[in-house]
């Protein structure tokens, strides 16, 4: 199955019924696939304006206590950034999908990670953070899709499941959720209509600075919570023996499998750090393996943007060696093999 | 409505406006079943007066955010309440996508001519001529374009079904005010199609004048620019 397809269907399964979007490449099949499929299932899709139309739709639709998402790509996530910030201002839960492509302004269609910083550190005004997953698999863009909901709803705070390109357009055997019973929704604070009850507000805006300084107290906690309870990694080490740690996450991480396993054959004790949360940034990955680590190589389709959380976590303990490719284009394997040998050549020969 | 004690500047409209609406929605006898979609501007308490659901949106977003309720629950009547810079300025492209889609919402503008919240600044709406902070020596057309007449444009998509625009500068033109609100709140609930009421509506403060001044100048300069009536009833509703 098609990666977007399989993203579109992992959410109907989880009980996603409300899809607000605009076209935009390279992820338009995934509201393609929704235009089909939710009226056969009694859901709504609607093709806004404007990206920033969309994610208003979604704050509408959440507000009301629809099951709701939208997705878009990296121009057009950048319009929807308001609407967001508005949506974890009003704990809303909804998911957002971005399939990243090249930039800075238009860029390019072809898959990039350039917007690690704006998805983790933040992206709209305001102190807020997302519940940001990466999957590096079609397999993955459907479990996490589907679990996107689940824990949008846990946590009442907008999940965003972040991709590429080529992720979507990938094709590759999948094993698909199961159908989720759509239980009634169970959201005492939703505008449904005041009946037999006081009036619901959905709102961001506190005017009087304490109750805003309390909400934002509140929500650090939240982030807190979700800091301690939702770090997701994946540590492939096939030997056990590995000294040397590629660092990436999503597309990148495929290819530096196929380097780790090239490096290996050339005597590189080589594993591979793979993030699946990107926020909360899973620190305890590096804890697993500090101890027998001499390196890092932080391998993105960026020039340098989750880099900067791998050093936080590292903290000086380690060197931190950083590949990159942009604009679309791809890292090779072999390239990344050639930073291992040299990155190997310093703190490897000196361990023996 | 509440009890909650108005914000309003003296003389303004709004507190007018927001009874209108109350009124009609309680004659209707939808209040439980109302939703409303509060805009950013002077009117963004209007949710602490309603004794309705209300969420509240972005600047210009309204009937983004409006549409997003009504697709989740199509049997709650949805409104928006929105001043000229949300509807007429940032907000622009929602505004006329929702009336092109049809959207089964209900719109209530208020058009001042000016900024109110962020203090006197040229509003889409601002008379030529009309002396606000951002234009000291009034509205030039050279410089700062002509107003903008938001349910003439509106009145012409399809999708749109009651479009009306009144004035609340004296009892007359109140009792058609809350008339043609009534009309668009029935389009509604009838799922006719999108329905909007431009309400002409004073800003002493930042107009410079008198409460009593104000109403005159709604009558004398505003209509003149903005002219009453309904632009639009294929409703049919009378």
């Amino acid at each position: 199955m098609k990666g977007l397809e399989a993203m579109g269907e992992a959410a109907i399964r989880a009980g996603c019924r409300y899809f607000f979007g605009y076209p935009i490449t390279p992820q338009s099949e995934l509201p393609e696939y929704m235009a089909r499929r939710l009226p056969e299932v009694g859901g709504v899709f609607l093709q806004a304006e404007s990206e920033v139309a969309a994610i208003n739709m979604v704050f509408g639709a959440a507000g009301a206590g629809g099951r709701v998402m939208t997705s878009s790509s990296s121009p057009g996530i950048s319009l929807k950034q308001e609407g967001i910030s508005y949506i974890a201002g009003a704990e809303l839960p909804c998911v957002i999908v971005n399939m990243m492509r090249g930039g800075p302004g238009l860029g390019g269609i072809h898959p990039s990670q350039s917007d690690y910083f704006q998805a983790t550190k933040g992206g709209g005004h305001g102190d807020y953070r997302l519940l940001v997953l990466a999957p590096a698999s079609v397999q993955e863009l459907a479990d996490l899709m589907f679990e996107a909901f689940e824990l949008s709803e846990r946590y009442r705070n907008p999940v965003l499941v972040l991709g590429d390109g080529l992720l979507g357009q990938m094709m590759e055997p999948v094993r698909l959720p199961p159908e989720q019973a759509v239980a009634p929704p169970n959201r005492p604070w939703a505008t449904t209509g005041a009946r037999g009850r006081a009036p619901n507000l959905v709102s961001s805006f506190h005017i009087d600075p304490a109750e805003l300084e309390a909400l934002n107290l509140r929500l650090q906690e939240k982030y807190r919570t979700i800091r301690a309870e939702q770090t997701r990694f994946a540590v492939e080490d096939p030997e056990g023996d590995a000294r040397l740690f590629l660092v990436a996450y999503g597309t990148a991480a495929r290819v530096c499998r196929a380097a780790m396993r090239r490096a290996r054959a050339e005597g590189i004790p080589t594993g591979l750090i793979r993030p699946i949360s990107l926020w909360p940034f899973p620190d305890a990955a590096f804890e697993q393996v500090m101890e027998r680590a001499l390196g890092f190589l932080t391998v993105e389709l960026s020039l340098g943007q989750m880099v900067e959380d791998v050093r936080l976590a590292v903290a000086g303990r380690r060197p931190v060696e950083f590949y990159g490719r942009t604009g679309g284009m791809l890292p090779d394997p072999e390239a990344i093999v050639e930073r291992l040998h040299l990155l190997w050549e310093k703190v490897g020969v000196r361990h023996g | 409505m509440s009890d909650k004690v108005l914000h309003y500047c003296p003389g303004c409209t709004h507190g007018l406006a927001h009874r209108l609406v109350a009124e009609v929605i309680d004659e209707l006898g939808i209040l439980e079943r109302t939703i409303g979609v509060a805009s950013v501007g002077c009117s963004v308490f209007a949710y602490d007066y309603f004794r309705c659901d209300f969420q509240q949106a972005a600047h210009g977003r309204a009937p983004a955010v409006a549409t997003g309720i009504k697709r989740v629950h199509p049997e709650a009547v949805v409104f928006t309440y929105q001043g000229d810079g949300d509807l007429a300025a940032i907000g622009t492209a929602e505004i006329v996508h929702a009336a092109a889609r049809g959207e089964q919402i209900t719109v209530i503008f208020i058009n001042n001519a000016i900024y109110g919240m962020t203090g006197g600044q040229m509003a889409p709406t601002t008379l030529v001529g009309q002396a606000t902070t951002t234009t000291p020596q009034g509205r030039a057309p050279e410089r700062a374009g002509y107003p903008v007449r938001m349910s003439e444009i509106l009145a012409t998509l399809d999708g749109a079904a009651y479009i009306a625009r009144m004035s609340l500068h004296d009892p007359l033109h109140v009792g058609r005010a809350r008339r043609a609100i009534r009309k668009a709140f029935e389009v509604q609930l009838k799922g006719l199609g999108f329905s909007m009421v431009e309400l002409l509506s004073s800003c002493p403060v930042n107009w410079g004048l008198k409460p009593i001044e104000a109403l005159h100048w709604i009558e004398q300069r505003m209509i003149p620019s903005f002219p009453l009536g309904e632009l639009k009833n294929t409703a049919g509703v009378v």
